[in-house]
C-alpha cells in the first residue's frame, strides 16, 4: 500500500463520511436542470434547438464534476488551517505523490458526484446512448483531474478562506458559465466565442456532450487533446506550486 | 563536533522587520536528549519548523545527518519523525485510521505497523476508542494520539515540541518512558521543547536555552544551574531569562473553526 493509494483513500472516506456535503452539493445542479432544463425547455424548441434537456445535461453534469473538484482541492486550506497539512509534508514521501494521490482522491469524488447528477438527469428524461458512457466518463474524470488540481495551485497559494469568495464569483462562475454548458456556441457572438476557446471546461462540456451523443463544437479529438493538455500542465503547477509550501 | 546528526550554523528566520531566530549555531551528539527550551516567543518553533523542512532559513545552514535541510530535503525528512506543538490530526479519520494512514506515508511494514500500533495506543489507553473518530476526542486525547501517532516510526531523530503539555503525570511518565527506551535501545536522538523544567531536568542529557532568536545558555542540566547558582533547572532558567512576561499571537483558529462549521452547512 504505498503513500498515492493512502492519500486517495483519505479523500474518498472523507467524501463518504460527510453525507450532508454530498447531498448539499446535489443541490445546485438539481436547481439548473430543473430551472434551465424545464424552464427554458419551451423557449429552445420553439427557436429550432431540439429538446433542451438533452443538450443542459451534460453542461449540469460537467458543472458538477467542476464545483466538488474546485473544493476538493481547496480543501487544502483547511488541512493547512487545522495542522493535517504538515503531517503530510514532513513525511518522507516525495510531494509530488502527496500531491497526486490527493489529487486523485479529490477527482475521484468529483467524478462521483458527476455520476449521481447522470443518474438523476436520466430520472428527469435525459436520454444519452448509453453505448457511450464509458467515453463520457473518461471526459467526467478529465474535467474532474483537471479542476481538482487548479483547486491545490490556488490553495497552496493562499493562507486562509478569504479569498474564497473572490475564487467563486471571479473564477468559478465564470468557467461555467462561458462554457457553452447552459447555451450553445454555435452562432453566438464572436468575442463570447474566443473567451469558451480558452477556457478548459468549454472543452469538457464539448466533449462530455459529444460523447452522450450531441452535436460538437470542436470536434471531439481536439476536445480530447486540449483538454488533457491543460490537463498535465495544471497537475503540473499544482504539484509544483505544493513542493514549494512553507508553514 | 564529531558524530554530530544535527548541525546548526549561522541559523536565522526573518518575518519581515521582526527577528524570530537571530544567528544560532549548535549541535546536537547522536543519541543524545536534547533540551530545546526558552520562553514563549523565544523562537523555538520556529526553529522546529526549519529543522524539519516546514520552513525556509533566511540564512545559515541545518545538517541533519548530514543532509542539507534546504537542497536535499527528501533524505532530511527519512531522518526524523516529529511530535508538533499544534494539532496536526486528521479528525475526519479514526485513532486507527490516523495511525495507519502515517504508517503508511513512513513505510512502516504492515505487520510491524500493526503491532507497534497496539502497543502505543494502549500506552495512551486509547485503543477502546481506536474506532472512533478523532473529531469525537477530548483536547487530552488528541494529543496522546498525537503522541502516540509520532512513535509509531522509529527515525534516527525525534523532535517533539512540548510533547506531554495539558497531559495528566502518569501519561507523562509512560510517554517520556517509551521515548526514553527508545533512545537507549536504539540510539534514537531525542530534540525536544517543554516549558516543564523538572521534565527537561530529568531527561536532558543537554540543554540549550533560546530567548529572543539568541542561544543565552548551553551545558547539561547540571551545569546550567551551576553556573546560575540555582538548585533546580526552573530556578536556573528563571535566572537566566528573566521574569517578564512574553506575548504570543493570538491565534486565530477559533474563528476559522467556525468559518469551517458554517462552510459545511
Amino acid at each position: 500500500m504505498g503513500p498515492i493509494y493512502i492519500m486517495w483513500l483519505r479523500q474518498l472516506k472523507r467524501y463518504s463520511r460527510s453525507r450532508a456535503r454530498m447531498i448539499g452539493s446535489l443541490g445546485q445542479p438539481l436547481i439548473f436542470l430543473l430551472a434551465f432544463g424545464f424552464g427554458f425547455g419551451n423557449i429552445y424548441q420553439k427557436a429550432g434547438g431540439g429538446d433542451y434537456l438533452q443538450f443542459l445535461a451534460p453542461g449540469v453534469i460537467a458543472m458538477a464534476v467542476l464545483f466538488t473538484a474546485i473544493f476538493s482541492g481547496i480543501e487544502i486550506i483547511w488541512d493547512r488551517q487545522f495542522g493535517f497539512l504538515k503531517e503530510t509534508l514532513v513525511a518522507p514521501v516525495s510531494r509530488f505523490s502527496i500531491m497526486l494521490g490527493r489529487t486523485l482522491g479529490g477527482a475521484t469524488v468529483a467524478l462521483l458526484q458527476g455520476t449521481i447528477v447522470f443518474l438523476i438527469a436520466l430520472c428527469f428524461g435525459f436520454r444519452p446512448s448509453l453505448a457511450a458512457v464509458p467515453l463520457a466518463l473518461l471526459f467526467m474524470f478529465l474535467i474532474a483531474l483537471l479542476f481538482t488540481a487548479l483547486g491545490t495551485a490556488l490553495a497552496s497559494q493562499l493562507n486562509d478562506m478569504q479569498s474564497f469568495p473572490l475564487i467563486m464569483n471571479f473564477l468559478v462562475m465564470p468557467l461555467f458559465f462561458f462554457s457553452g454548458a447552459i447555451f450553445p456556441l454555435k452562432g453566438v457572438n464572436g468575442v463570447l466565442t474566443i473567451v469558451a476557446s480558452c477556457n478548459p471546461l468549454a472543452y469538457g462540456v464539448d466533449g462530455l456532450r459529444a460523447s452522450f451523443g450531441g452535436e460538437s463544437f470542436y470536434g471531439m479529438g481536439v476536445d480530447m487533446l486540449v483538454l488533457s493538455a491543460f490537463c498535465a500542465f495544471f497537475l503540473g503547477l499544482g504539484s509544483w506550486l505544493f513542493s514549494k509550501i512553507q508553514i | 563536533m564529531k558524530n554530530a546528526i544535527i548541525e546548526v550554523k549561522k541559523l536565522t528566520k526573518k518575518f519581515g522587520d521582526f527577528t524570530a531566530v537571530n544567528d544560532i549555531s549548535f549541535s546536537v551528539a547522536k543519541g543524545e536528549i536534547f533540551g530545546f527550551l526558552g520562553p514563549n516567543g523565544a523562537g523555538k518553533t520556529t526553529s522546529i519548523k526549519m529543522l524539519t523542512t516546514l520552513l525556509k532559513p533566511t540564512s545559515g545552514t541545518i545538517l541533519l545527518d548530514g543532509h542539507n535541510t534546504v537542497s536535499a530535503q527528501d533524505d532530511v525528512r527519512a531522518s526524523f519523525g516529529i511530535v508538533f506543538q499544534d494539532q496536526s490530526l486528521d479528525d475526519e479519520l479514526t485513532a486507527a485510521e490516523n495511525m495507519e494512514f502515517h504508517g503508511v506515508l513512513y513505510k512502516v511494514p504492515a505487520a510491524l505497523r500493526k503491532q507497534r500500533t497496539e502497543e502505543l495506543l494502549k500506552i495512551v489507553e486509547l485503543w477502546d476508542r481506536r474506532n472512533d473518530l478523532v473529531k469525537q476526542f477530548s483536547g487530552g486525547m488528541k494529543r496522546r494520539l498525537e503522541i502516540a501517532r509520532g512513535l509509531l516510526h522509529h527515525p534516527k531523530i525525534l523532535f517533539l515540541d512540548e510533547p506531554t503539555v495539558g497531559l495528566d503525570p502518569q501519561t507523562r511518565n509512560h510517554i517520556w518512558n517509551y521515548i526514553l527506551d527508545l533512545n537507549k535501545k536504539e540510539g534514537v536522538t531525542v530534540f525536544f521543547t517543554t516549558h516543564y523544567m523538572e521534565e527537561a531536568d530529568r531527561v536532558a542529557s543537554q540543554v540549550t536555552i533560546v530567548d529572543h532568536g539568541k542561544i543565552i545558555a548551553q551545558g547539561t542540566p547540571k551545569e546550567l544551574k551551576k553556573k546560575a547558582k540555582a538548585k533546580t533547572l526552573e530556578d536556573a532558567f528563571i535566572k537566566l531569562t528573566g521574569k517578564k512576561l512574553r506575548d504570543e499571537d493570538a491565534s486565530d483558529l477559533e474563528s476559522l473553526r467556525n468559518q469551517k462549521k458554517m462552510w459545511r452547512r
